[in-house]
C-alpha cells in the first residue's frame, strides 16, 4: 500500500488497470456488498464468527444465515436461468412453492388436517410435490416459449391463482404434518449435525452449476438469451431451451416449497414463500446479471442471495422491527439500482478517467 | 488561418492540396487528430477538411479509423490530440448534442429511429412544435409533410415508421438530421442495404442538400458510388491519413491501391474454374422440386445444385432471393414441395435438420441473425458444431480452444484474443467468425447470403477466394450478393429472381452484367 501512496508511477498504473478490470467484473459489485455487510456485522456483533453446537446442531450467526437463505438460494438459481434464457422474470415462485407443498401435504396427510401418520411413502410425496412444481413451470414455459408471451405477464397468472389452487388442494386449511420424519428436509436428519436446508441448497447449487457447465445447457441458454434468431439459425431449438428453464424453475421453486413447509412442519399456502420472487430478482440483479437476458453468473446470483439474507438477518439483529425491514431493503435496492445503472457507470468512468489523466499529466 | 494552411502545406503526406483558392475555403477542418484506445492507436495525426456544398468520401478498410474520426468529430469519443475548426473558429465538441448545436448531424448505418412511432413523430422527436404546452399535432404533421415533399421522400407523415422499407427509413433519418439546422451531414454507410433504384433516390437527395450548401461526409464501401457522387476523397489507412484527393485525379485502381496500401492482386485473376464434368447424369447435391414457403414468401421453384459448384442468386432487394435460400435451409418453413439431398428425399423441419444434412447458412443480417454479440469469439465459432453435437456431447474447453485458434489463424481473424466478445470486433472480422462457425461444421453445401456486405475490400477478396477454394474442394456454395461483378467473378451459374419468383438460370455466355440485368428487369425473356 505504501507503494501506491508514493509517487511510483508503475505501481500506480498497474493499480489503476487492476481497479479497472475489477470494476468491469460482474462479480465485484456483489462481493463488495457482501463484504460491507460482513464487516458491519463484525463491528456490531461480537459473536459473529462464533459457532457452537446446540442440540446436536451446529449453530451461530453464519450457519443461521446459510439456513435462512436456503429457500431464496434455490429459487434464485431458477430465476437466474429463466432470466438468462427469456430476458424476463417469473414472479410465480412463491405461489409455486405453495402448490408444491400442498401436493406433498395432501399425499402425506390424506384428508386429515392434522396427523402424525403418513398416508403414502415420504419420498413419493416429495416427488409428487416436485412434479407439481414442474407442472406449474411447464405451464409458464409453454406460454412464454410457444405463445411468446412476456414472462412476467405469464407468471402473473400463477402469481394470482397459485395460492388459491394450493388452498383448494388442502381444502382451504393449513395442514399440520406431525410425523417427525417430515422435518428431515427442513430441519435436521437425526445424527447429522448440519441443518438439512444448508445441505439441500448447497447440493442444488452444485447440481445446477454442473448441469450448466458439464453439458452445453449453459452455452445454449446464453445464446438463446442474447439472440433468439441467431440461435435458431445455428440449429438451437430456442423454444425448447426456454421451456426447459421454466420447468427447472418450477422444480426448484417446488423444492424450496418443500424445504420451507418442512422447516415449520405445516403447509400454510397463504404464507409459504410470500414475496420470495422479488428477493430472487434482486439477488439476480445484485449478482451482476443482466435482467434483459444473455450472459449469466450463478456464483454472482448466489452471492446476491446470501447478501440479501445477511442484510435481513443483520437488520433483525440490530433490532429493526419486521415492519421497518422493508424500508431498509428499499434503501439498499435504490443504491444497487443506481450503482448498476448505465448513466452512473459512465459518470464514474469519466470521473476515474479525469483522475487518471490528471495523474498522468502530473507524473509526466 | 494562414498559419494553419501553411501547416497543411508542409505536411508531406497530403496528396493534392485542395481548396486553396476556393473562395469559401474549407469550412470544417480537423488538424492533427490523435486518438488511442487501450492497446490500439486508432488515429494518428489525421487531417481532414470539408467545404460547404461538397460531398466528400471518407474511404478506408475496416479498422482504418473512419468511424473513430467521425466519432471524435461528433463528440462521441473525446480526442487525445488535435484541433477542430468550424469556419475558422476553434471549437470543442464534447458530446453529440454539442455537435448538433454546431450543425453537425450524423446518420448512422444502424438507424436510431423509433420504429413504432409515426414518420412525423420521428422527424420531430425531442423538438415537437408546441401549442400551450401540448404537442401541436396538426402543425407537426403539416411541417413533416412539407419537409418530406421538399426532399421528395414518398412517405405519409402519419404512417408508422416501420411500415416503410429500410431505404425510406434511411431517408427519413436524413430528413430528420437535415431538419436540425444542419450544415455538415455525416452519412455512415447509408447505401449498404439499399437497392440500385433506392440508391439513386438517396443520391438525388444528397445532390439537393449539396445545392443548399450542406457539406456531406459520405462513408461507403461501394467504390462505384463514390465516383458517381463525390467531389473529393480522403483515404485513411491504419489510423493514418494517406491523402486527400480531387476525384478526377484519382482513378479507381489507384484508390483501391491507396486503401489497401499494397499492390492487390488484380481481382480479375480470380477466375472460375469451370468444371466441364457437371454433366446431367450426376446426382445433384441438392435438389428442390416445387419447393415453396407460401406465395407471400417465394413461389414454388425447382433447383439443382451439383458438387463443387458456386451458384449465384441475383435479383433486386425483396425479389425473394434470400427467402429462397432460407426455405432450402429450413429457416423459413416450406409449405409444399420436396427436397432431395444426393438423390434421397429429405424433410427439413428445422434448421438443425438442414445442418445434419451438411448444410450451412450465413444469414444476410449479420447483426440481427448472425453474431451472438456478448459471447466470445471462441463461443461464437463453436456454437454451430456444439448445437449439431447436441446438449450432452459438450466439446471440452481444450477442443473449443483448439478449434478457435485454428480458425482464427486460418481466416486471419483480427481479434485481441479468442475470449474477446465478438461485438468488439470490426464488421469484416465478425463475418469471418461466422464463416469459421460454419466451416467448422464441415458442410457440403454452404449458403452465403451477402457475406461481403459492409466489409472492406481486402476481406471481400479473401471471402471470394475462400468461396472458390471451397468449390475446388468439392463443396457446393449458394452465393448471394448485391454486387454483380462479385457474382460474375465467382459463380458458374446464376439464378435470377424477380417478384418472389425464380425467373431464370444463366450460364456460360449469358454470364455478363447486361444479360443478368435484363433478366432481372424482365420484359423480353
Amino acid at each position: 500500500m505504501s507503494d501506491l501512496k508514493g509517487n511510483n508511477k508503475l505501481s500506480k498504473s498497474t493499480f489503476i488497470s487492476f481497479a479497472k478490470s475489477l470494476a468491469s467484473n460482474r462479480l465485484t459489485f456483489s462481493v463488495v456488498v457482501l463484504l460491507i455487510v460482513v464487516v458491519q456485522n463484525i463491528i456490531t456483533t461480537p459473536g459473529f464468527f462464533k459457532i457452537t453446537i446446540a442440540n446436536g446442531l451446529i449453530s451461530g450467526y453464519i450457519p443461521n444465515i446459510l439456513d435462512e437463505a436456503s429457500e431464496l438460494v434455490i429459487v434464485t438459481l431458477g430465476m437466474t436461468l429463466v432470466t438468462a434464457a427469456s430476458g424476463g422474470q417469473d414472479i410465480s415462485a412463491g405461489a409455486i412453492m405453495a402448490v408444491a407443498a400442498s401436493f406433498c401435504g395432501l399425499m402425506l396427510n390424506g384428508s386429515e388436517y392434522r396427523t402424525d401418520v403418513f398416508h403414502s411413502p415420504y419420498l413419493l410425496a416429495l416427488l409428487v410435490g416436485l412434479l407439481g412444481g414442474a407442472l406449474c413451470g411447464a405451464f409458464n414455459g409453454f406460454l412464454v416459449s410457444k405463445l411468446r408471451m412476456p414472462p412476467m405477464l405469464t407468471s402473473l397468472i400463477l402469481f394470482t391463482a397459485g395460492r388459491s389452487i394450493a388452498k383448494q388442494i388442502t381444502h382451504g386449511q393449513t395442514i399440520y404434518i406431525m410425523n417427525p420424519v417430515y422435518k428431515w428436509l427442513g430441519v435436521q436428519i437425526p445424527g447429522v449435525p448440519i441443518r438439512t436446508t444448508i445441505i439441500v441448497s448447497t447440493v442444488t447449487v452444485i447440481f445446477i452449476t454442473l448441469l450448466t457447465r458439464l453439458t452445453s445447457l449453459g452455452l445454449y441458454i446464453q445464446s438463446v438469451g442474447i439472440n433468439d434468431a441467431s440461435s435458431r439459425l445455428v440449429g438451437l431449438k430456442s423454444s425448447v431451451i426456454k421451456f426447459l428453464t421454466f420447468v427447472l424453475y418450477g422444480v426448484l421453486a417446488g423444492l424450496a416449497g418443500l424445504v420451507g413447509s418442512s422447516s415449520v412442519g405445516s403447509v400454510n399456502s397463504g404464507e409459504l414463500g410470500l414475496g420470495i420472487e422479488m428477493d430472487a430478482i434482486l439477488a439476480v440483479a445484485l449478482g451482476g446479471n443482466n435482467l434483459g437476458g444473455g450472459k449469466f453468473s450463478i456464483a454472482g446470483s448466489i452471492i446476491g442471495a446470501y447478501t440479501i439474507q445477511a442484510i435481513t438477518t443483520t437488520l433483525y439483529a440490530m433490532n429493526v422491527r419486521a415492519d421497518q425491514l422493508n424500508v431498509f431493503k428499499a434503501l439498499i435496492i435504490i443504491v444497487i439500482i443506481v450503482a448498476s445503472s448505465d448513466v452512473f457507470k459512465t459518470k464514474i468512468k469519466h470521473f476515474t478517467q479525469k483522475i487518471f489523466s490528471k495523474n498522468v499529466s502530473v507524473g509526466g | 488561418m494562414e498559419k494553419l494552411k501553411q501547416e497543411q502545406n508542409n505536411s508531406d503526406c497530403m496528396g493534392k492540396q485542395p481548396g486553396h483558392n476556393d473562395e469559401a475555403g474549407p469550412s470544417l477542418k480537423m488538424i492533427g487528430i490523435g486518438k488511442s484506445f487501450p492497446g490500439v492507436r486508432a488515429l494518428n495525426n489525421v487531417d481532414f477538411s470539408l467545404r460547404c456544398g461538397e460531398i466528400h468520401a471518407l474511404m478506408g478498410e475496416n479498422g482504418a479509423g473512419k468511424s473513430t474520426l467521425i466519432k471524435v468529430l461528433t463528440g462521441v469519443h473525446p480526442m487525445d490530440e488535435g484541433r477542430v475548426y468550424l469556419e475558422g473558429n476553434p471549437v470543442l465538441v464534447r458530446s453529440p448534442q454539442d455537435a448538433q448545436r454546431y450543425g453537425i448531424s450524423t446518420v448512422y448505418q444502424e438507424l436510431n429511429l423509433c420504429p413504432n412511432l409515426t414518420v412525423a413523430e420521428n422527424l420531430f422527436l425531442g423538438r415537437e412544435p408546441l401549442k400551450r404546452c401540448l404537442i401541436d399535432w396538426k402543425r407537426m404533421n403539416d411541417e413533416a409533410e412539407c419537409l418530406l415533399k421538399e426532399l421528395n421522400i414518398l412517405a405519409e407523415p402519419t404512417a408508422q415508421l416501420d411500415s416503410y422499407s429500410i431505404a425510406i427509413q434511411q431517408m427519413i433519418a436524413i430528413a430528420r438530421a437535415v431538419n436540425t439546422e444542419c450544415k455538415y451531414l455525416i452519412l455512415d454507410e447509408p447505401t449498404s442495404s439499399l437497392d440500385a433504384d433506392e440508391v439513386q433516390r438517396l443520391f438525388d437527395l444528397m445532390r439537393r442538400l449539396k445545392k443548399n450548401k450542406v457539406g456531406i461526409i459520405f462513408i461507403t464501401h461501394f467504390i462505384e458510388q463514390v465516383y458517381e457522387i463525390c467531389d473529393r476523397i480522403t483515404v485513411l489507412r491504419n489510423g493514418e491519413l494517406v491523402g486527400e484527393y480531387e476525384i478526377e485525379n484519382l482513378p479507381r485502381f489507384e484508390l483501391v491501391k491507396k486503401m489497401m496500401g499494397k499492390e492487390i492482386e488484380v481481382l480479375s485473376d480470380l477466375s472460375v474454374h469451370k468444371d466441364e464434368s457437371s454433366s446431367e447424369s450426376e446426382v445433384p447435391v441438392l435438389e428442390a422440386c416445387n419447393l415453396s414457403s407460401g406465395a407471400s414468401k417465394v413461389a414454388p421453384f425447382n433447383l439443382k445444385i451439383y458438387k463443387g459448384e458456386v451458384v449465384g442468386f441475383s435479383g433486386l432487394l425483396g425479389s425473394g432471393r434470400s427467402e429462397l435460400v432460407r426455405t432450402i435451409y429450413g429457416a423459413d418453413k416450406a409449405v409444399e414441395g420436396q427436397q432431395f439431398i444426393k438423390g434421397e428425399s429429405v424433410t427439413i423441419k428445422r434448421t438443425l435438420d438442414a445442418m445434419k444434412h451438411g448444410m450451412a447458412y450465413l444469414p444476410e443480417d449479420r447483426k440481427a441473425e448472425g453474431i451472438l454479440s456478448e459471447l466470445s469469439v471462441r463461443e461464437n465459432i463453436i456454437i454451430a458444431l456444439q448445437a449439431k453435437r447436441g446438449i450432452f456431447k459438450r466439446l471440452s474447453r481444450k477442443e473449443m480452444e483448439k478449434y478457435a485458434d485454428e480458425y482464427i489463424k486460418l481466416l486471419d481473424i483480427k481479434t485481441a484474443s479468442k475470449e474477446t466478445p465478438i461485438k468488439s470486433l470490426s464488421g469484416g472480422n465478425q463475418q469471418k467468425v461466422i464463416l469459421a462457425r460454419w466451416l467448422l461444421t464441415n458442410p457440403e453445401f454452404m449458403i452465403l447470403d451477402e457475406p461481403t456486405r459492409g466489409i472492406d475490400v481486402g476481406t471481400k477478396t479473401e471471402i471470394q477466394k475462400l468461396i472458390l477454394k471451397l468449390a475446388e474442394e468439392g463443396k457446393s456454395v449458394a452465393f448471394i450478393s448485391s454486387e454483380l461483378d462479385e457474382m460474375l467473378r465467382t459463380c458458374s451459374r446464376i439464378v435470377v429472381m424477380r417478384d418472389r419468383q425464380k425467373v431464370g438460370e444463366l450460364t456460360d455466355s449469358d454470364l455478363n452484367q447486361e444479360t443478368i440485368m435484363r433478366t432481372i428487369a424482365g420484359g423480353e425473356q
